[in-house]
């Protein structure tokens, strides 16, 4: 697993460092068209998205981007997705922004200064407490940015699917 | 030349003195001067008082502002101004630019200094870039960068005189606290609780930057000083090892406690006065024990570093309550206390020569994870907190979501220091009104990335729209005398004057004076950025100024940027309110104010 998403980051941070963010492609129609074996929803295009019933229970990985993205990436971009005084409101982000980006920029960070901006955001790509959620994250954003879920914790969430707690024990490397 | 200008102040005159020693005498010496501002702590006692007192409670509604100057940076601006002489020293939030700026003409700029720094060090600094000032002493002045270098300029040119670094921001330790000149030693501590950092106080030497001693917040006894046998805590020796048997494993190694805030000096015992913040990660479940002496009072000799006592304010912590706020030094009767007002939400009189617990009460009634703490030296639980299980995210355990804490991981108050008036006998509290719910969870740790282990969300108490107050409070009996509601969180340092009046800035952008007797608002302007800084004051050619930095930012520009979650429980009352973005926008700027002419 951990060695899986080891080559994926390195492959996709190579695509986006040879493309051209201004060229890529947008992000699709986020809608949920199947599930891949861990029980994540993906869009037509195959990349990770969100799924919320019609009760509003929203989907395990959803739910544990909500949690991971309030520990790794809220101090810097604000809660809920909604920005800061000094980082970009991810939600608004990853509307211009597709997957491949997404994971190219946290993998490899991002830096914009000069202009009176001082704006750095550090690479991931080493950060296991990131990477092993990283999908999570980018659907929690992928959800908060049409407002398919509203700001504030889910309620109501899908129990967590057993490949993913085995996924997760693999990627973090850890016993517990 | 610039020799000359400095010269020209007779009140300034002793500064050019050389020697260590005179350095010593000359910033306690300075520290009196009311026309100046020399500690970034205004006096050793970290009062933030002044003796002036021709802006008074009768006149102040005439303040306006006389001057101001753009720092040409964006991103949040604590800390605030010197002023010795005829110069105004203070420095900007990341590349950490100092200004030295003439007086005599309205703040032109005398010289300028900005650091070459990787950066790469921005996004390992958990909330903001923020810098929280340079310090005074030997003819220098002292900047901690954010990539924990720290360098001493000469006060006339602004030439580089040493550096060291005092830390690796690689391994997530940066700078933000302002240093202290302590005698002939200057004193940095180090920032980085959320990266697994391993907190520590430093001195070194002012004529050469040789480091003279290190104290580390946990580890064995060499390396925090203390001594098994003559260091106290609650009145006892510590015993040997206190620094990691309260640890499980090697833990302690990334164990935290951070030493980011304000340093205080009592020059009759000798002794140093700080805080250290939160033990890693924020999961308390992944650091079993009381994990000593994160959260904790110090007192260091002056000299030697060694400690003479700790007091651990909240063992094993579960939210996020750093004790790196200011101590405030004051008598009461005979006896020398230190009043210090925590991130844990109770305000503590402490005897400053034993560390024994004197009062310690709630600042804010709507703090409610622990009860009370236990005074009675003969009960077990002497001088802990009485946490209530229901907001125990220990208790409750990882993956479980607590609700409903009071108050909020930013703490009652954080870093922006309170105010003491010997003439009214009241502490000025500007205070944070939050609460939060808090999950913590499992992490691992990556050195140089973030180590933080917990989701929050922040939000006003339930049926309350305000996140500020500003709070006048009674030391000796620990009760709340005043307290005047804020929208926002009032992260801007106090000052108090003898013209019964104490000032603050607010997140909107406002300066506020308020009369000290009775919290009435008597004077506000909107300068052109929320205030996270510090106010002061000092008087020129016999008129009174007051300066402070506008430039929001900080961690009150992470949380309140965004305004508050919508449907969150409680926030019935609040339909109309709205995210500090409303308010205000990024932009550094002091501003100086004095009355007009005819007044």
């Amino acid at each position: 697993m951990q060695i899986n998403a080891l080559v994926r980051a390195l492959t996709l941070a190579f695509l986006f460092a040879c493309g051209t963010s201004a060229m890529a492609e947008a992000p699709g129609d986020p809608k949920a068209v199947k599930q891949d074996d861990k029980g994540k929803y993906l869009d037509s295009k195959g990349d990770p998205t969100f799924n919320v019933k019609p009760d509003g229970t929203v989907d395990w990985y959803t739910y544990s981007g909500f949690r991971r993205y309030h520990s790794e990436c809220h101090v810097c971009h604000g809660p809920d997705g909604e920005g800061s005084t000094y980082a970009p409101a991810l939600k608004n982000s990853v509307k211009a922004m597709n997957y491949a980006e997404f994971y190219g920029i946290v993998v490899g960070g991002r830096q914009n200064l000069g202009g009176g901006e001082n704006k750095v955001m550090p690479a991931f790509g080493d950060n296991k407490n990131v990477m092993c959620y990283i999908d999570d994250i980018y659907v929690y954003l992928r959800a908060r940015s049409g407002d398919s879920i509203p700001r504030g914790r889910p309620e109501k969430h899908d129990d967590k699917p057993p490949q993913a707690a085995d996924a997760e024990h693999a990627c973090l490397g850890d016993q517990n | 030349m610039r020799k000359f200008l400095l010269i020209s102040c007779v009140g300034a005159a002793a500064l050019l003195a050389n020697g260590a020693a005179f350095a010593n005498n000359d910033l306690i010496e300075l520290s009196k001067d009311p026309n100046q501002w020399v500690l970034p702590t205004g006096d050793y006692a970290n009062h933030r008082y002044s003796k002036l007192d021709q802006i008074n409670s009768d006149n102040v509604k005439h303040l306006t502002p006389v001057w101001s100057f753009s720092t040409g940076v964006l991103r949040g601006h604590e800390g605030g101004p010197l002023v010795i002489g005829n110069v105004m020293y203070f420095s900007t939030p990341f590349p950490n630019i100092v200004y030295a700026l003439d007086l005599n003409h309205d703040g032109k700029i005398v010289w300028k200094y900005e650091p070459k720094q990787d950066p790469n060090v921005i996004p390992v600094m958990c909330c903001d870039t923020v810098n929280r000032g340079v310090a005074y002493g030997d003819g220098k002045i002292f900047l901690h960068q954010a990539d924990t270098t720290l360098v001493a300029l000469n006060a006339s040119t602004g030439a580089v005189v040493w550096s060291v670094k005092n830390g690796d921001p690689s391994r997530g330790e940066t700078g933000t606290s302002a240093p202290q000149v302590v005698k002939d030693k200057v004193l940095v501590g180090i920032s980085g609780g959320e990266f697994g950092v391993r907190g520590s106080m430093t001195a070194y030497d002012i004529k050469t930057g040789k480091r003279i001693w290190r104290g580390y917040s946990m580890g064995p006894d060499a390396d925090t000083l203390i001594d098994p046998e003559n260091t106290t805590a609650l009145g006892k020796p510590v015993g040997r090892d206190s620094g990691t048997n309260t640890w499980k494993g090697d833990q302690w190694k990334i164990g935290g406690g951070a030493t980011w805030g304000w340093i205080s000096f009592d020059p009759d015992l000798n002794l140093i006065y700080y805080g250290s913040g939160n033990p890693s990660t924020w999961n308390p479940k992944q650091r079993p024990g009381d994990n000593r002496w994160s959260m904790t009072v110090w007192a260091r000799d002056a000299d030697t570093g060694v400690a003479k006592w700790v007091y651990q304010l909240t063992p094993h912590d579960q939210w996020d309550y750093d004790a790196i706020n200011e101590m405030i030094l004051a008598n009461q009767e005979s006896r020398k206390v230190l009043v210090h007002f925590d991130r844990n939400g109770f305000g503590y009189t402490i005897d400053r020569e034993t560390g024994e617990p004197l009062v310690a009460e709630k600042y804010d009634p709507a703090v409610n994870w622990a009860s009370k703490v236990d005074l009675d030296k003969n009960s077990p639980t002497y001088g802990r907190p009485s946490v209530v299980k229901e907001y125990s995210t220990e208790a409750n355990g990882e993956d479980v979501n607590s609700q409903g804490i009071c108050p909020a991981a930013l703490g009652s108050k954080d870093e922006q220091p309170a105010a003491y008036s010997p003439i009214t006998g009241l502490f000025y509290i500007p205070a944070n009104h939050v609460c939060m719910d808090y999950e913590p969870f499992h992490v691992s740790y990556t050195a140089g990335q973030p180590y933080v282990g917990a989701t929050l969300s922040m939000y006003p108490p339930k049926g309350e729209s305000n996140m500020g107050n500003f709070t006048a409070w009674d030391a000796k009996t620990g009760k709340i005398v005043w307290q005047k509601k804020e929208l926002f969180s009032v992260w801007s340092g106090a000052l108090a004057t003898a013209g019964n009046l104490v000032f603050y800035g607010t997140l909107e952008g406002y300066l506020k004076a308020v009369d000290a007797t009775t919290g009435d608002e008597l004077y506000k302007f909107k300068t052109p950025s929320g205030i996270i800084g510090n106010v002061v004051t000092y008087q020129y050619k016999g008129k009174q100024y007051i300066a402070v930095l506008s430039g929001v930012g900080g961690w009150a520009g992470i949380g309140l940027a965004a305004g508050l979650t919508k449907g969150t429980e409680g926030l019935g009352a609040v339909g109309g309110y709205a995210a500090l973005s409303n308010y205000t926008a990024l932009g550094g700027q002091l501003t100086v104010f004095a009355l007009p002419s005819a007044q």
